[in-house]
C-alpha cells in the first residue's frame, strides 16, 4: 500500500479496521514508523527535509494518540463509518445513564476519604470496561456505528467523571 | 548547509568526512562539552586537564572577559561583575527570580527577560551564556584541530518554552549550528542505556546546580521513550547552599548585607555542603564585614536545614508516577545525575522510595555531557549504527487564553514531540479582520498563574458576519521542544498573517545586535573565515544537488530543471571569483530555496518508500 498524509490512522499502522486491537502490536508499530521519519533520522539535511519529516513525525504520533486510546479509537472508528460522535452538538443521553451519573456526581461531593474515593474509582473502572465492552460488540460483532457512536458519547461522559475524581484523589493525598 | 543529501539512514553522506558534532551540557554551576573518539564518549578537557568549565563570566575592568576558572576565584572580590548560575536568567523576568535579593547583582527589569547590569553595560543572561557556550566550542575546536559542523545542546526537562528559546538563542549567538535540544534526564538515560543495553522502566532524578528534574523513561532496543517528566526549573544544589548559608548566619547571628558578604558566605556554604559529602562534620571560618567566626556543621544538621527542598523534589517523583500511571515497583532502575545528587540524603531519600539502590556508576557531573556527544555523533551522521532514536514529551501543557482569563488547554503535558493541535476560532463581530491569540504554557486553569509565551495576531481575515468565518489555528511543537503557528481561514481558504510578539526572550534584530558585538566576529580573521566557510558550504551545496539531480531528476519538469542548472552555474562562477562572502552564502541560500520543492518531493517519497516497505515486510 502507498502511504501519504491522508491515509487512515489504521492503514498507516498497517492494522485491521475494527475496534479491537493489540496494544503491544500499537506500540511497536508506532517505533518501526517513527525510526523511519523521525526528523532526527534527518538532521542536518536541510530545513525542507526536517520539515516533512515533521509533518510525518506529527501525522504518526497524531494515529498513535487516536489508536492507543480506547475511546479515541472508537470515536474515530465511528466517523470513519459515517456515524460521528459530535459530542458538541448531541448530547442527548438516556435517561437511567443520567442518574447514574447523578448519584456518582453526589457520591464525589460526599467522599471524605480515600478509602471512599476507592470504591467510586472502582465503580467506575467497571463502567468504563463495560462500556468498552458494549463498543467492542457494536462496531466489531455488530457493525453499528450508529449505536456504537451512543455509547462513545457515554463513555466520555464517564472519562470526564474520572478527571474529577482523580483531581479529587490529588486534592486529598498532597 | 546542504537541503538535498538524502542517504539512508546511519550512513555517512561523505565517507571521507567525519563531522565533528559534540555534546554541551550547559549547567547553572558548570559546563561541560564532549565528543565520540574512537567510539567512545569522552568529556573534552581544558590545556589543563579540567573537564568543568565553571559557569561563570567575569567582566573586568580593563574590558574583555573572563571565563570559568578564572572568574570563579574572583566571584566574592568583583561580585558585581562576576555573574554566576546564569542558567537560572534565562528566559525569565525579574519577578521570576526567586530569592533575588540574596543574589549579588545589579538586576535590570526588561520585558520578558531579566537583565543584569555590569561594568562592561547591561548583559542579558543569552549574551552571558553564549560566553560560555563559545569557550566551550573553542575548546572542542581546539581538540579536533577541525570546525565543529554542529553541538546538541542539553536543557532540563522542565525547561518552558522560552528557556529553551534563550538556549537556542545562546548557541546561536556563540557560532554553534544547533543539531538537537535535549532533555538532560534523556541524554543521562543515553549514556547508561548503551553501556547496559537496559530495557525496561528507568526513572532518571537529576538535581544539578540550579535545576530539578524527574523523567520517567521506557527503553526498548534503542528507543528512548519518555513517559513522563516533572520537576522544578528553580530548584537545585545553589538552593541547598543558601539554606545552608542562611542557617550558619542565623546561627552565629550575622548579617550579609554587601555583595561581597554575600558571595562569601555562599562560598562558604557550598564548602561545607560538598565536605558533608563525605564526612559527618566540617568546620569552616566566615569573615563577614568586621567580623571572623568559626563555625562547624554537622550532617544532620544541614539535612534538617535542607529537609524541605528534598521533599519537595520527591514530591516531583510521585507526581511523575502519577502522571505515567506506574507504580514504583514497576521502575527497574533509578539513575543519578548532576553533581547535586552526592549528597547522602538525596541517595537516601531516593532508595527508600523506590526500593532500591540507585545507579551510579558514571560519573553524575559528566554524563549528560556524554549522553548529549552520543546523539550529536548520530545526529551528524556518524554512526553507522543507526539504532538510537529518542522520543520526548513536552513537559508542560500549552494553551490559549479564553474569556474571563482562563486556560483552554490544546497541548497536554507529556505528549510526544513533534506534535501539532488545530483549533477553530470565529470572529464574532460582524466584518471582523483580526484578532488576537494569547498563548500560555503551565497546568493551572487561570492565565494569571501559567507562564505567558506569545501573544499572536492574526490579521487578514476576510469580512463576514459575525460567526461566519472560520480560523483553524495550527500550533506546531517542533522535536526541541519550541513552538510555531500558523492560521487559515477555512471558508475562503485565506492564510490569516501572524505578528508575533514574543512575552520574553530576543527578537531577531537583538540577535543580531549581539552578533555583530559579539567576540565572535571582533577578531581580525574572521573575514577570512567566513569566505572559507561559505566557499566549504557552496561546495556542499552545489555536490548535493548534482547528485539529487542524478538520481531524482526525472522529477522535475524541464523548466524546474532549467531553473535549478542556472541557480547552479551562478553559484559555482560567484563561489570562484568572488571574495564576499556574503555574495556566496546568498548565492548558496538561492540554490537552497530554488531546490526546496525537490528537496521536499525527493524528502516525501523516501520516507512513503521506508513507511511502505515496512508495511510489507510486516505482512
Amino acid at each position: 500500500m502507498n502511504l501519504n498524509l491522508q491515509s487512515t490512522d489504521f492503514e498507516l499502522f498497517d492494522l485491521p479496521l475494527q475496534f479491537s486491537q493489540d496494544r503491544e502490536a500499537i506500540d511497536a508499530r508506532w517505533k518501526e514508523l517513527q525510526r523511519e521519519a523521525h526528523p532526527d533520522r534527518f538532521a542536518g539535511q536541510g530545513q525542507a527535509a526536517q520539515r516533512i519529516a515533521m509533518q510525518w513525525s506529527v501525522r504518526i504520533n497524531e494515529a498513535y494518540q487516536r489508536l492507543k486510546d480506547p475511546l479515541k479509537r472508537a470515536a474515530y472508528l465511528c466517523e470513519l463509518r459515517g456515524a460521528p460522535v459530535d459530542a458538541h452538538s448531541n448530547t442527548a443521553m438516556p435517561a437511567d445513564f443520567l442518574v447514574e451519573q447523578m448519584a456518582w456526581r453526589e457520591a464525589l461531593e460526599e467522599a471524605r476519604n480515600e478509602q471512599e474515593l476507592d470504591q467510586l474509582d472502582g465503580e467506575l473502572h467497571r463502567a468504563r470496561r463495560e462500556a468498552l465492552q458494549r463498543i467492542e460488540h457494536l462496531l466489531d460483532q455488530r457493525g453499528d456505528a450508529t449505536a456504537a457512536s451512543q455509547q462513545v458519547r457515554a463513555l466520555m461522559f464517564i472519562e470526564r467523571f474520572g478527571h474529577d475524581v482523580q483531581a479529587r484523589f490529588e486534592q486529598l493525598g498532597q | 548547509m546542504s537541503l538535498l543529501q538524502i542517504s539512508e539512514p546511519g550512513q555517512t553522506p561523505d565517507p571521507h568526512q567525519r563531522r565533528i558534532a559534540v555534546g554541551i551540557d550547559l549547567g547553572t554551576t558548570h559546563s561541560l562539552v564532549a565528543a565520540m573518539r574512537s567510539g567512545v564518549a569522552q568529556c573534552l578537557p581544558d590545556e589543563q586537564g579540567r573537564v568543568l568549565l565553571p559557569s561563570v563570566v567575569r567582566y573586568l575592568e580593563q574590558g574583555g572577559r573572563r571565563i570559568g576558572h578564572e572568574a570563579q576565584a574572583a566571584q566574592a572580590e568583583d561580585a558585581e561583575n562576576t555573574i554566576a548560575s546564569a542558567k537560572r536568567l534565562m528566559g525569565r523576568g525579574i519577578a521570576d527570580i526567586a530569592g533575588r535579593d540574596k543574589l549579588p547583582y545589579q538586576f535590570v527589569d526588561k520585558p520578558g527577560m531579566v537583565m543584569v547590569r555590569t561594568r562592561a553595560g547591561e548583559k542579558s543572561p543569552v549574551e552571558i551564556s553564549a560566553e560560555i557556550l563559545a569557550t566551550l566550542r573553542q575548546r572542542a575546536e581546539d581538540s579536533f584541530d577541525a570546525d565543529l559542523y554542529g553541538a546538541v545542546i542539553t536543557v532540563p526537562a522542565y525547561f518552558d518554552e522560552a528557556q529553551r528559546q534563550a538556549t537556542k538563542d545562546a548557541a546561536q549567538l556563540a557560532g554553534l549550528n544547533v543539531l538537537r535540544l535535549i532533555n538532560e534526564p534523556t541524554a543521562a538515560a543515553i549514556a547508561y542505556g548503551l553501556d547496559n543495553a537496559s530495557e525496561g522502566i528507568y526513572a532518571v532524578y537529576d538535581l544539578g546546580g540550579g535545576t530539578f528534574d524527574i523523567s520517567i523513561l521506557r527503553l526498548t532496543q534503542g528507543v528512548f521513550e519518555v513517559i513522563a517528566t516533572g520537576g522544578d526549573s528553580a530548584l537545585g544544589g545553589d538552593d541547598y547552599d543558601r539554606a545552608l548559608a542562611e542557617w550558619i548566619l542565623r546561627r552565629c547571628d550575622l548579617r550579609a548585607s554587601s555583595a561581597r558578604d554575600k558571595a562569601v558566605i555562599q562560598t562558604v556554604a557550598r564548602a561545607i555542603k560538598e565536605q558533608l559529602s563525605a564526612q559527618d562534620r566540617e568546620a569552616a571560618t566566615v569573615e563577614i564585614g568586621q567580623q571572623r567566626v568559626q563555625v562547624e556543621v554537622s550532617r544532620a544538621e544541614f539535612e534538617a536545614a535542607t529537609d524541605q527542598l528534598t521533599a519537595r523534589t520527591m514530591t516531583a517523583v510521585r507526581k511523575a508516577l502519577r502522571d505515567a500511571k506506574l507504580a514504583k515497583d514497576e521502575v527497574k532502575g533509578v539513575v543519578l545525575v548532576g553533581g547535586s545528587t552526592r549528597m547522602p540524603q538525596i541517595r537516601q531519600a531516593v532508595a527508600e522510595f523506590f526500593g532500591r539502590e540507585p545507579l551510579i556508576n558514571l560519573n553524575p557531573d559528566e554524563v549528560v555531557a556524554l549522553g548529549a556527544a552520543i546523539q550529536a555523533h548520530q545526529l551528524a551522521g556518524n554512526s553507522t549504527s543507526g539504532d538510537l532514536l529518542l522520543l520526548d514529551v513536552i513537559p508542560l501543557s500549552l494553551g490559549i487564553e479564553t474569556m474571563g482569563g482562563l486556560v483552554e488547554r490544546i497541548v497536554p503535558r507529556n505528549e510526544t514531540i513533534p506534535t501539532a493541535k488545530a483549533q477553530d476560532f470565529t470572529t464574532y463581530q460582524d466584518g471582523q479582520t483580526a484578532m488576537a491569540l494569547h498563548v500560555v504554557q503551565g497546568e493551572r486553569d487561570l492565565v494569571q498563574d501559567c507562564r505567558s509565551l506569545a501573544r499572536f495576531e492574526l490579521r487578514g481575515i476576510p469580512p463576514m458576519v459575525a460567526g461566519a468565518a472560520r480560523i483553524q489555528v495550527t500550533f506546531t511543537i517542533d522535536a526541541d521542544g519550541l513552538l510555531s503557528v500558523t492560521a487559515k481561514e477555512q471558508t475562503s481558504g485565506v492564510e490569516a498573517r501572524i505578528d508575533v510578539k514574543p512575552s520574553y526572550g530576543l527578537s531577531d534584530d537583538e540577535i543580531a545586535r549581539m552578533l555583530r558585538e559579539s567576540f565572535s566576529t571582533a577578531e581580525e580573521d574572521v573575514k577570512a573565515r567566513a569566505l572559507a566557510e561559505a566557499r566549504v558550504d557552496a561546495q556542499r551545496m552545489l555536490l548535493a544537488t548534482q547528485s539529487a539531480l542524478h538520481t531524482d531528476g526525472q522529477l522535475l519538469s524541464p523548466e524546474e530543471r532549467a531553473h535549478i542548472d542556472a541557480l547552479m552555474a551562478s553559484l559555482r562562477a560567484i563561489a570562484e571569483n568572488s571574495t564576499d562572502a556574503a555574495a556566496i552564502e546568498a548565492a548558496t541560500k538561492a540554490l537552497a530555496q530554488g531546490t526546496e520543492g525537490f528537496a521536499a518531493a525527493r524528502m516525501n517519497r523516501s520516507i512513503q518508500q521506508a513507511l511502505s516497505g515496512k508495511n510489507v515486510e510486516a505482512l
